[in-house]
């Protein structure tokens, strides 16, 4: 099952005003000048084939330079490509938007404007995202200061050999450590300031132009937990009951994952993932260890790439069983099926939990391989779920819920979504794969040991609810099929090619490791530039990017359906506000 | 037919609910608040109820499973605690929530470090439970506790009164690793000994 490779592409070739190649030392891809970055990616697209872009994120190169860094990639698989926008560090930082080429850069560019303070010219709608309006600063700037701030990066000297004890709140935020804006009073700030913008951006759907001349009304959904998903908030313009415009907003759950992580060594990190999607820590794990063993140009031993994918395709099952049940509940099935896809989760975290010692925050995979081995009972009670119990609870499942006639009518037809607008908003996942795209990481670019398994890419060609919610069974079936082939092939061995450091080497260069998560494509950029912290730490959560495309799947349906379709897509806040 | 699948849905739900009397029956008396019955329910072989009533009964946790650190001292000839701690940093270099605070003893005569923590605190708050502190300790001398029943209405900074526990507990909780250890310990005193020899 080898990969074709197509011939490497030369873009200096095609646009030699344009574009460089980058040849900073560990780093890969091209450099395109700002003036023609939009023709440079419409020929990416539609010359060449890079229809999907995964992430766009910018790196702060303190003091002189801002970088814009995209990765894009071919739905019909292959090896993607990275090109990068350089620009001075001088505000007003400005580079072109993407989104005419690929509207799912939308929240993404959102997010880099928030973080970074890079303007996109273009952009339809450049608000912050993850932070509100009115905060002081862009925190992922290299001179950007936290209010609990004590030291450029861990370790603190201040832990050891003198490490006299003190309360972190004693640093009190709220007093000499907190920065306002200039203009800004904490006493007269009022939420609705910081929401003018949103619904200024709301006001020209509100004019309804049919003959009744009916009110078009704003409701807002959340930020209680609209449904069962964590604390989300959409604010939806109504005709009637049909949303004519829908603005996610989100970051109520948002603690700046990135900047911790730029300050964190990099193994100190690995802990840290375990918190963005909190179901699949194993997922986010392997990941993250992907991209610094890229940078380390480490291997990782044979046991250890089958534990890694036994403990990812668990990972699947789990998550894919609690979006079902989670889904039931959402539509009013109060926790029948979701005590019921609990009972299989409870059985899978044991598994989890004797291997790694905890069953959600599983911190499980280290640099070049995985933290211990699997202990025998575990093994022997894997076995027992994967060769009898799941398949069984899977059709059960299967039985319980799909041909259910209430279920089929709330979902039929509901958040339909075609195959090219799927890709445009850069959907990723399963969500994707309903909408009949067939593609997935493991196939498309295997990683791990991906491509020595005989499994089908799950896919379904309506892109309704209903076949978002079919493709899940679909998938932990291949999941099975996977998990059956890697505990009859792992062979014995150690589980870690290196010896366990507590400070690991990583050369400078930069790094993208993606993985087929559950929810999507999760994606880890991370920059080195060969110090004990690394330089840039970026997330590409697959729940952030896939809400991009929420507007367009709800526009057209009832308010009621918002919850269905909330509840399909699968988002987790942890991982979507980092 | 109409309803017809809402009837298949029934019909599993309806099951479940029979497996419950099921087991029951072919478990009379020994399903709940037995150990063997707690292993039965969440295993999987596992049927109907398998809700585990805490804090009545109780699921065994595995040897791996980790709470908070704490720090392990042998036991001397006389009762005193050998602490294994060198206070050498490792563990406050490596935490990624940086809760660990050492101040190490100096000799007051000389002014050298000597290898004792003074002080040691974990700010059990910010512990985000990683386990890393025992994983990279080169002494063994810090492991992750089972004990999570430790919710308080205070905030809970532990000092080294409080964190240090016999080799015994650690002995009890990690049975294997503790094994392990020991082995590889008698092991390198064994060759250090033929090459002195
Ligand atoms: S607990 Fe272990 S790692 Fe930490 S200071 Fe003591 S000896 Fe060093
Ligand atoms: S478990 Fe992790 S966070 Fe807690 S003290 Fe140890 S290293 Fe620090």
């Amino acid at each position: 099952m080898a990969t074709v490779t197509a011939p490497a592409l030369d873009l200096a070739a095609r646009f030699p005003q344009a574009v460089r190649p980058d040849t900073r030392p560990g780093y890969s891809g091209w450099i395109v000048e700002k003036d023609h970055l939009l023709e440079v990616a419409t020929a990416l697209r539609d010359e060449f084939g890079y229809d999907l872009l995964s992430s766009v994120t910018g790196v702060d190169y303190y003091p002189d330079t801002m970088e814009v860094v995209y990765h894009a990639y071919k739905t019909t698989g292959g090896p993607g490509i990275v090109f990068k926008v350089q620009v001075p560090r001088q505000d007003p930082i400005e580079v072109p938007s993407v989104t005419p080429i690929w509207a799912g850069a939308e929240f993404q560019e959102r997010e880099a404007w928030d973080l970074l303070g890079i303007r996109f010219v273009g952009h339809p709608d450049l608000r912050r995202i993850l932070t509100w309006e009115g905060f002081a600063g862009h925190p992922l700037r290299k001179d950007w200061k936290e209010p609990f701030y004590e030291e450029e990066a861990k370790p603190y000297k201040s832990r050891w050999p003198d490490g006299k004890f003190f309360y972190a709140e004693e640093k009190n935020p709220f007093k000499d450590n907190l920065k306002f804006p200039p203009d800004f009073n904490p006493e007269d700030w009022t939420p609705d300031k910081a929401d003018a913008l949103l619904y200024a951006s709301l006001a020209r759907y509100l004019k309804s132009d049919d003959e009744l001349k009916t009110d078009r009304v704003i409701i807002n959904l959340g930020p209680q937990h609209p449904s069962t998903h964590g604390v989300f908030r959409a604010v939806a313009v109504l005709d009637g009951e049909t949303v004519v415009a829908l603005k996610p907003v989100v970051g109520y759950l948002h603690r700046n994952h990135e900047k911790i992580g730029e300050r964190n060594t990099f193994l100190q990190n690995m802990p840290f993932t375990d918190r963005l999607d909190y179901f699949n820590s194993m997922s986010n794990n392997w990941a993250y260890a992907l991209a610094v063993e890229k940078l380390m140009g480490i291997q990782v031993p044979e046991r250890a790439e089958y534990l890694r994918v036994i403990m990812a395709e668990l990972s699947r099952i789990q998550n894919h069983l609690i979006l079902i049940g989670m889904l039931l509940n959402d539509l009013g099935a109060y926790f029948t099926p979701s005590l019921y896809a609990f009972e299989e989760r409870e059985l899978i975290l044991d598994i989890f939990e004797a291997a790694s010692g905890s069953r959600m925050m599983c911190n499980y995979h280290r640099f070049g391989g995985v933290v211990r081995d699997i202990p025998p009972e575990a093994l022997q009670k894997l076995k027992g779920l994967v060769y009898d119990r799941l398949p069984r609870k899977v059709d059960e499942f299967d039985r319980l819920l799909t041909e259910n006639e209430i279920l089929v009518s709330r979902l039929k037809g509901v958040g339909k979504l075609s195959a090219e607008d799927a890709i445009r908003y850069s959907i990723t996942g399963p969500v994707l794969r309903a909408c009949g795209v067939p593609y997935d990481v493991r196939r498309a670019e295997p990683y791990g040991i991906y491509d020595r398994f005989d499994f089908d890419v799950a896919v379904r060609y309506n892109g309704d609810v209903y076949d978002w919610y079919l493709i899940r069974l679909d998938e932990i079936r291949q999941s099975l099929r996977i998990l059956d082939q890697a505990i009859r092939q792992m062979p014995e061995g150690p589980v870690m090619s290196t010896k366990p450091q507590y400070q690991v080497r990583v050369p400078p260069g930069e790094a993208y490791g993606r993985i087929e998560a559950p929810k999507g494509e999760l994606g880890f950029y991370v920059v080195s530039n060969g110090k004990p912290n690394p330089w840039r730490y970026h997330v590409r959560a697959p729940s952030f990017v896939n809400i991009t495309a929420l507007e367009k799947m709800c526009v057209g349906n009832k308010i009621a359906d918002f919850v269905v379709i909330l509840g399909a897509i699968d988002i987790v806040l942890g991982e979507l506000d980092r | 037919m109409y309803g017809k699948g809402i009837l298949k849905g029934l019909s599993v739900t309806l099951k479940h609910f029979i497996d419950t009397y099921l087991d029951d029956i072919a478990w009379w008396g020994k399903r709940y608040y037995t150990p063997e019955g707690i292993a039965r329910r969440s295993s999987p072989q596992g049927r109907g109820i398998f809700t585990i009533q805490y804090p009545e009964e109780r699921r065994p946790l595995p040897e791996e499973f980790r709470y908070l650190p704490f720090l392990v001292y042998d036991e001397g000839p006389n009762g005193e605690k050998e602490i294994r701690c060198t206070s050498c940093g490792i563990c406050t270099k490596v935490c990624p929530a940086q809760c660990i605070w050492i101040v190490r003893t100096t000799d007051p005569n000389t002014g050298r470090p000597v290898p004792q923590p003074a002080e040691f605190y974990i700010d059990a708050d910010l512990c985000m439970n990683c386990g890393f502190c025992a994983e990279y300790c080169p002494f063994d001398a810090i492991k992750m506790d089972h004990d999570f029943e430790v919710a308080s209405y205070g905030r809970n900074v532990y000092s080294l009164e409080k964190l240090l526990k016999p080799a015994s507990y650690y002995a009890k909780i990690r049975p294997l690793n503790y094994a392990r250890e020991e082995e590889a310990r008698k092991a390198k005193e064994a060759s250090k000994a033929a090459k002195s020899a």
